[in-house]
């Protein structure tokens, strides 16, 4: 039975309750603005220089604009014509009409560059087709078009045209995968020719994987002598960690290039110690790329393995000895487990910062080891083909987030058992 | 310093002879230590920090070899022992709950790895879980429990494999008082009714009194004292343990005769007086009297002493059950008197002369330097 007072209490706090939920919301605002202003300038630079760079990177994988920006109104004939027998006449003047207006302008000279992409050729059709416009008087537009290419005067010609004839394409993901469309516009296996992406993501991914395992062995090690020594020898320690930061890449890359060719110290050294009569070919192989792959991102393992290792109590490892558990199996069920977040950050982080990997590979490694991004700069630099190069970062960056996704799942949600509040 | 109990025939659960131990090669934490602790008791090793203590525990453990010396448990030499091996149960100061695991988990570890049967685990961990009351937490993780509820269970997952020996580094520090206090009496009770033996570190004094058996005082790596906790107390074997245990008025002097266990002792004010003999004295040496402060009696009470001082009040302090008062006596000297506060509530002010009386029973005569 609830008396008076409390009933009244109740009562008059239940009043209450909007109001001082608005006082709250108003009290926290304040507060969330005054925090908001603080970090503005860094979310704009973030946005200006990371989200919107990899958004409109990304929406050129899929971007096709230049046929539709150069031939407006035959892109939208063709789209509604039915691909398999010559297209009307309304067609034929549209195009003669369109390429008659524009030729010589970049407009057109982008449009014969992306359909000669598709075509090998079609460069040339296009240049011939534009010094017969625009189509004289009494003359039918499909008779000069015809007349200055017969090429015109067959549908797969016009395919060409249809096919690019929306402003978006999924074909530069599908040629990232080896998968292409063919004349009647399905997806299909790429020839073996064309096919070599599969290969090369196999190869970034697998070599990624070996660095990954190579780094985590080699820097558990370290990491846990880290953490297990006294903080003056552990920052000694540190310090040599870190010392490879302080110097370029390129540099410790070259410094590779110097230590491992034929007539380098490593291979002098091997061959005096009498290990090897002849010099090894340590560069310019998966050896040379896989040693300095470590080599540069092992730090990147041994930071996280050690900051988690840092927070476990050595107390944990002397609670299982004296719970009877033999010293190795004490540390692969009680220090092991509580170390797997750092084990999953490294491993994530040195996957991750490898499969972007350019300058190493580049460098050391020969044509056989040359893993995604050196196709991205590829096409970035050498063919200027923006599609394909978009294309290439966009399945990169898909598989880091699955990786990220996967890694937050598994560690994330066993941090959070071991840890909930 | 020899135990002032009467030997027993059986032979001690642990030895340690002449251990030693050191970090550095040059300073030693622990110096000849020679220490038997026998079956079922319960023994405390008190000390400030530093006093190697801790490192006396750890080397039972096994964590740390000693440099010197031999540790024998049951009659047998583990100095070479893997910790793993010692079979011996231990409760750390943090606990050391596995994080990962959920505390039936926890109190499996032990049993599993000793390899028993699904349904010996079940039952011993549901009994240890039972023991310390908290029997339907099986499946929470240790972040999940309260402190005294994580204390609980470290406590339970180190006897759950049935150690006769059980080791608790500080377990009650991180505790609030009135837990602490309690769980005292829950480890104490435990351990009557499992008769296990317990080596109990702390630097706790009252924590010490109310839980052991023995309690082994130590001072820079040295055992100052072992004995009972009334003895203790009552009886302080020399200067450091007097003013460890318990609160502690110290009087500088010199023996003019020594006649049995009396002695008679001029203070440095002049005063003389008799006191019992705590340490060996002889004529002519430097003395410290040691008196508890509750000893002390004032006015009235202390028209019976043999002792008696002048002084004044120079500070009352009102406790509930009883006053604490500051007393300075003649030359400067001051001591703590903890007079009952019904008799003396209102009949002495700040400032006032009052007497001071003290029975030679309750002043010890002790060596001066601490660490005899």
């Amino acid at each position: 039975m609830m008396n008076p007072s409390t009933a009244m209490a109740k009562a008059k706090s239940s009043t209450n309750a909007g109001s001082l939920k608005g006082q709250l919301r108003r009290a926290e605002r304040m507060k969330r603005l005054k925090y908001g202003a603080l970090i503005l300038p860094l979310v704009v630079f973030l946005l200006l220089t990371f989200v919107w760079p990899i958004a409109a990177l990304l929406e050129r994988s899929i971007e096709n604009p230049e046929i539709v920006d150069a031939f407006p109104a035959t892109s939208a004939l063709l789209r509604s014509w039915d691909g398999r027998s010559l297209p009307d006449d309304s067609v034929f003047a549209a195009f003669a009409d369109e390429a008659g207006r524009i030729k010589g302008t970049p407009l057109f000279a982008s449009a014969a560059k992306r359909l000669n992409m598709e075509l090998p050729g079609f460069r040339t059709l296009m240049m011939r087709t534009a010094r017969a416009l625009p189509v004289e008087a009494g003359t039918s537009a499909r008779t000069a078009l015809v007349a200055a290419d017969e090429r015109w005067d067959e549908p797969s010609t016009w395919q060409y045209l249809a096919r690019n004839a929306s402003r978006y394409t999924a074909r530069y993901l599908l040629a990232s995968v080896d998968r292409k469309y063919d004349d009647r516009g399905e997806i299909v296996r790429a020839g073996d020719d064309e096919a070599i992406y599969v290969a090369v993501f196999r190869r970034t991914f697998g070599m990624s994987a070996i660095v990954t395992v190579c780094c985590l062995l080699l820097g558990f090690p370290l990491a846990y002598l880290m953490a297990t020594q006294p903080t003056k020898i552990a920052n000694v320690l540190l310090i040599f960690v870190l010392l490879p930061f302080w110097t370029s890449i390129l540099v410790r890359v070259a410094a590779w290039i110097v230590l491992l060719q034929s007539e380098g110290l490593v291979n002098q050294a091997l061959m005096h110690l009498g290990i090897t009569a002849h010099p090894l070919q340590l560069v310019f192989n998966s050896t040379g790329v896989y040693i300095a792959m470590v080599h540069i991102l092992l730090p990147f393992m041994i930071l996280p393995l050690y900051s988690v290792m840092k927070g476990i109590s050595p107390t944990y490892m002397r609670a299982a000895l004296s719970l009877g558990c033999p010293p190795f199996r004490s540390f692969w069920r009680v220090y092991f487990p509580q170390a797997l977040p750092g084990v999953g950050a490294g491993c994530l982080l040195v996957f991750i910062l490898c499969m972007g990997y350019y300058i190493t590979p580049a460098l050391l490694g020969g044509p056989k080891e040359q893993m995604a991004s050196y196709f991205v700069a590829f096409y970035t630099n050498q063919t200027i083909n923006w599609g394909m190069a978009a294309a290439l970062s966009a399945i990169l960056f898909v598989a880091t987030l699955l990786l990220y996704m996967i890694y937050s799942r598994l560690v994330g949600h066993q941090d959070l058992a071991a840890t909930a509040r | 310093m020899s135990s002032s109990d009467s030997p027993t025939n059986e032979t001690p659960h642990v030895t340690f002879r002449k251990v030693q131990k050191t970090y550095d090669g040059e300073n030693l934490i622990v110096s000849d230590l020679n220490l038997d602790i026998r079956r079922g008791e319960f023994l405390t090793l008190l000390g400030p920090s530093g006093s190697g203590k801790t490192t006396c525990l750890m080397m039972l453990a096994g964590f740390e070899t000693p440099t010197g010396g031999e540790i024998m448990l049951g009659g047998e030499v583990i100095n070479r022992v893997p910790p793993h091996k010692r079979n011996i149960g231990m409760v750390f100061q943090n606990y050391a709950l596995f994080p990962h695991m959920s505390v039936r988990e926890n109190l499996r570890f032990p049993l599993s790895v000793r390899k028993l049967s699904i349904a010996e685990i079940d039952s011993k961990v549901a009994r240890a879980m039972d023991m310390v009351q908290l029997g339907a937490y099986g499946d929470r993780y240790p972040q999940q429990l309260s402190g005294g509820q994580q204390q609980r269970i470290a406590l339970a997952r180190a006897l759950v494999f049935d150690p006769q020996l059980v080791l608790m580094d500080e377990p009650l520090g991180a505790l609030d008082k009135q837990l602490r206090e309690h769980m005292q009496l829950e480890i104490k009770h435990i351990q009557q009714e499992l008769g296990i033996t317990v080596v109990f570190v702390t630097h706790d004094q009252s924590e010490a009194l109310t839980m052991s058996d023995r309690i082994a005082v130590f001072d820079r790596g040295v055992i100052q004292q072992i004995a009972d906790p009334a003895t203790l107390y009552e009886k302080p074997a020399n200067n450091f343990v007097a003013n460890f245990i318990g609160e502690n008025n110290v009087l500088e002097g010199m023996v003019e005769s020594v006649d049995g266990d009396y002695c008679q002792v001029r203070l440095d004010n002049g005063a003389r007086l008799l006191a019992s003999v705590g340490n060996p004295v002889h004529a002519g040496a430097r003395t410290v009297l040691s008196v508890r402060p509750e000893s002390v009696q004032l006015n009235i009470q202390s028209l019976g002493c043999v002792n008696r001082l002048g002084g004044y009040v120079k500070e009352i302090i009102y406790l509930g059950d009883h006053l604490r008062v500051r007393v300075e006596l003649s030359g400067r000297k001051e001591i703590i008197v903890k007079a009952p506060a019904a008799q003396h509530k209102h009949r002495f002010d700040t400032g006032d002369a009052i007497h001071v009386g003290i029975i030679p029973e309750q002043l010890r005569a002790l060596n001066p330097v601490i660490g005899a």
